[in-house]
């Protein structure tokens, strides 16, 4: 009988122990998701308004081409994406360019835009092969009824 | 006329499988079938092996006129990424997978004989569903056997650049093998189910496949990291990618798996949860292969997608797991626990591990699918989860499991007196110092994270040696193979620590004869000379730094494809590696180049090894081969229970 019940609290204070932890983790689980979601947003609703600022979103389109400028000592780059519907915007980033990166190609950024509209981007994507292409450009590709190569 | 014999093989295959899959039930409760059904195993795989190899003869001999071949290949190809070309795309991959699943299926018709029939059969009857189920997709979905007829081209596309290396050749065979394996321990949990006998014996049969297919599974995820690590040039080795995640989902529902089977053998508790985790981990391995070939979430190396593709697989994961399910709501409440336990045990401590494990689990899944439902439940608004998420969560889980983990081995079932643990207590303090004053000695800096991580690595390994010096002379397999993966387990956490806290990166732009510092070493742009591959022409930059060490990055312009590649330059080192990639061209001559200084980063990937080193030792403990000849006569429900600590977990 003694034993049953000490089995009893040992295992009430397994439970609740699970319990507790299973909360906790699903407390920070949430808290580090809702901190970590990156929302896309395709050009127009960056150039109209929609995007949020300072925000970590990522964005996405076409590099225009002739846009890409080098800075003339340092990794500084700057480009244009465009939606080729009149939405356009300028990147910002510093650091080394995928190799797959090419005017009139596609290109997925993760970054901040400012209250100027500049796209600040912290990492920088081109599609990795000919035949793969991120889901969120292959949806602009449709929308615009042309695949963007 | 020789592809036509492959694809016809592959058909055969088919029918073979369904045919199986009929048998094996019979056989189940009619042992006059068992002859047939291995047979019909047996058969499928040489089928599905001539298949496979006939399309490796048609890479090899440049048959441009098959479509996957003409896709994925080109004539200035060497040879052996020729074979390896084989598996670089959907169609071979998913032959290579199917080949894999008869191979499994083969093995258990082989090996299992001596298993009672009503368990046997109704095994080898899910795997050859399930076989069935891939070898259709493979035929109406993604058939590798399609020709481009009457007009051939006279050269192929060639093989993605990324996939011309080492990696391809060895990565995505052995994580199908970890992968299919899976489906033993599912199949296993399915038979034990219908038939009604879930008990400790079903443990014993499942453990060695379950440990088996959970090392390969370790080492092709393991391998994936570091090639990732190598040829993507960015000097990261985990991504938080979905097509990662969907690799280490079934590989943490399988580290579950594994030790709650150890409950289930030794002391006949756990049975309707391990259930559960042998049925959970293969479907994560179903939806992982959803995930990776249906193209549904943004990653950085998903296969070409086809929608077509992707519901036929959704269609395989929905029977397979909900048949799975509701075979398991329909029998786990009549499956009685009985063992007892309390206080601080082995059985709480494998319970506590099992709880961390689908915790993690969980967080990853949510954390991989959120973007799913979201886009769902929006109506099309996209969003991606960043790695600070996973990390967030996952790094202090896996310092609990570490902490849980170190004292495992010492305690007892059933009930541990808690002076055994004293010592132990005094090896933490011991360990926390080492903790905090190796990285202070190495990187001269102290970080939380890392410093955690060092103290429960090197308790972790203390504890363990002083287990093994206590037991010494008496050492079985089981255990010693239980503390290598632990030990493992040690390694990894130690280097992961260490590389994601110490670790430092630069972007320069340099130019020939220039040179920048990074963490105390000087690494000079040395030359740039042109280099010829066999079907790729390079630039080779050479660095050099103060310390005599000399490393060669390129850039690599594949002819074929015309596709630009980054080729490291890594000085890989025990303790450090150097890495640097060359960026790109810039306008007046220099280059941007990238440097990396990773400590310890080696150690994530022997840990790793270890970790797998030691679930194949575990299975070659002579009790399992002992265990199947006794199981043909009895229906032993619970062994005896060993009390000694060597008894392994």
């Amino acid at each position: 009988m003694k034993t049953m019940n000490r089995q009893r609290r040992a295992r009430l204070a397994a439970t609740a122990l699970l319990l507790v932890g299973a909360a906790a983790t699903v407390a920070l689980t949430l808290a580090a998701l809702n901190e970590n979601v990156n929302a896309f947003h395709p050009p127009a609703s960056i150039v109209g308004g929609e995007a949020p600022v300072n925000t970590s979103i990522r964005a996405g389109g076409m590099v225009a081409e002739g846009s890409v400028q080098r800075d003339a000592t340092g990794l500084a780059v700057s480009f244009v994406v465009t939606d080729h519907q009149g939405a356009d915007y300028p990147v910002r980033y510093h650091g080394i360019l995928p190799d797959l990166f090419r005017e009139g190609q596609g290109v997925l950024v993760t970054g901040e835009l400012t209250a100027a509209g500049v796209f600040e981007a912290r990492e920088v994507l081109a599609r990795h092969d000919e035949n793969y292409m991120p889901p969120e450009l292959a949806d602009m590709a449709v929308h615009q009824g042309a695949a963007p190569r | 006329m020789i592809v036509e014999l492959g694809h016809f093989a592959a058909i055969l295959a088919l029918l073979m499988a369904a045919g199986l899959a009929g048998t094996g039930f019979l056989a189940a409760t009619n042992p006059a079938w068992r002859g047939l059904t291995q047979a019909l195993a047996l058969g499928q795989l040489a089928l599905v092996a001539l298949s496979f190899a006939v399309l490796v003869a048609a890479f090899v001999g440049n048959d441009f006129s098959v479509a996957y071949v003409a896709q994925n290949s080109n004539s200035a190809l060497p040879w052996h990424y020729r074979v390896s070309a084989t598996w670089g795309a959907h169609e071979g991959s998913f032959l290579l997978w199917t080949l894999i699943a008869a191979g499994w299926t083969a093995a258990v018709s082989v090996a299992g004989r001596q298993l009672p029939s009503e368990v046997h059969g109704r095994a080898l009857g899910v795997l050859g569903a399930l076989n069935a189920a891939f070898l259709l997709f493979l035929l109406s979905a993604s058939n590798p056997f399609e020709r481009l007829l009457p007009a051939p081209p006279t050269d192929g596309a060639d093989l993605n650049p990324l996939l011309q290396d080492f990696g391809l050749i060895v990565h995505p065979p052995l994580l199908y093998i970890g992968y299919v394996g899976l489906a033993v321990a599912f199949a296993f949990a399915a038979a034990a189910l219908l038939a009604g006998r879930l008990d400790a014996a079903w443990a014993r049969w499942t453990r060695p496949w379950t440990n088996v297919a959970w090392a390969f599974l370790t080492c092709g995820i393991a391998l994936g990291s570091w090639w990732a690590y190598y040829e993507l040039g960015w000097g990261g080795w985990w991504f938080w990618d979905p097509v990662e995640n969907a690799s280490f989902m079934p590989w943490l529902a399988a580290t579950a798996l594994i030790h709650s089977l150890a409950v289930t053998e030794k002391r006949g508790a756990f049975k309707a949860w391990t259930a559960f985790l042998a049925l959970t981990a293969f479907s994560l391995a179903l939806l992982g292969a959803f995930i990776v070939r249906s193209g549904v979430l943004t990653s950085v190396h998903a296969f070409a997608t086809d929608p077509e593709r992707g519901v036929f697989l959704l269609i395989i994961l929905a029977l397979a797991v909900g048949g799975a399910f509701a075979l398991y709501a329909a029998r786990a409440p009549s499956i009685g626990s009985r063992a007892t336990y309390d206080g601080i045990s082995r059985e709480l401590l494998l319970l506590a591990n099992n709880a961390i494990l689908t915790l993690a689990l969980a967080v990853v899944l949510l954390g991989t699918l959120y973007p799913l439902a979201y886009e769902a439940a929006t109506g099309g608004d996209k969003i991606s989860v960043g790695p600070p998420y996973f990390n967030r969560v996952f790094v202090p889980l896996m310092l609990l499991l570490a902490a849980g983990l170190a004292i495992a081995p010492i305690s007892r079932w059933k009930r541990t007196p808690l002076k055994l643990f004293q010592k132990a207590g005094w090896m933490l303090l011991a360990a926390a110092a080492i903790g905090v004053a190796a990285p202070l000695a190495f990187a001269g800096a102290l970080k939380a994270g890392a410093a955690a991580a060092a103290a429960l690595g090197t308790w972790v390994a203390v504890v363990l040696a002083a287990d093994c010096w206590r037991h010494r002379g008496a050492l079985t397999r089981s255990y010693l193979g239980m503390a290598m993966a632990h030990l493992g387990f040690a390694v990894s956490l130690v280097g992961i620590g260490a590389t994601s806290q110490f670790s430092s990166a630069l972007d320069a732009r340099l130019a020939v004869g220039e040179a920048v510092e990074l963490n105390g070493v000087a690494y000079r742009f040395a030359s740039l000379t042109q280099v010829d591959g066999p079907n790729y022409t390079a630039e080779r930059g050479t660095f050099t730094t103060d310390a005599g060490v000399t490393l060669h990055a390129e850039k690599r312009h594949y002819a074929a494809s015309g596709q630009v590649m980054t080729e490291a330059g890594i000085a890989a080192g025990f303790f450090r590696d150097l890495y640097v990639t060359l960026g790109e061209r810039l306008p007046d001559g220099s280059w941007a180049v990238r440097l990396n200084d990773k400590p310890l980063v080696r150690w994530v990937w022997l840990g790793a090894l270890l970790m797998a080193g030691g679930g194949i030792l575990a299975v070659m403990d002579p009790r399992y081969r002992r265990v199947r000849v006794r199981a043909r006569s009895s229906r032993a429900d619970v062994a005896p229970v060993p009390q000694a600590a060597q008894s392994g977990g």
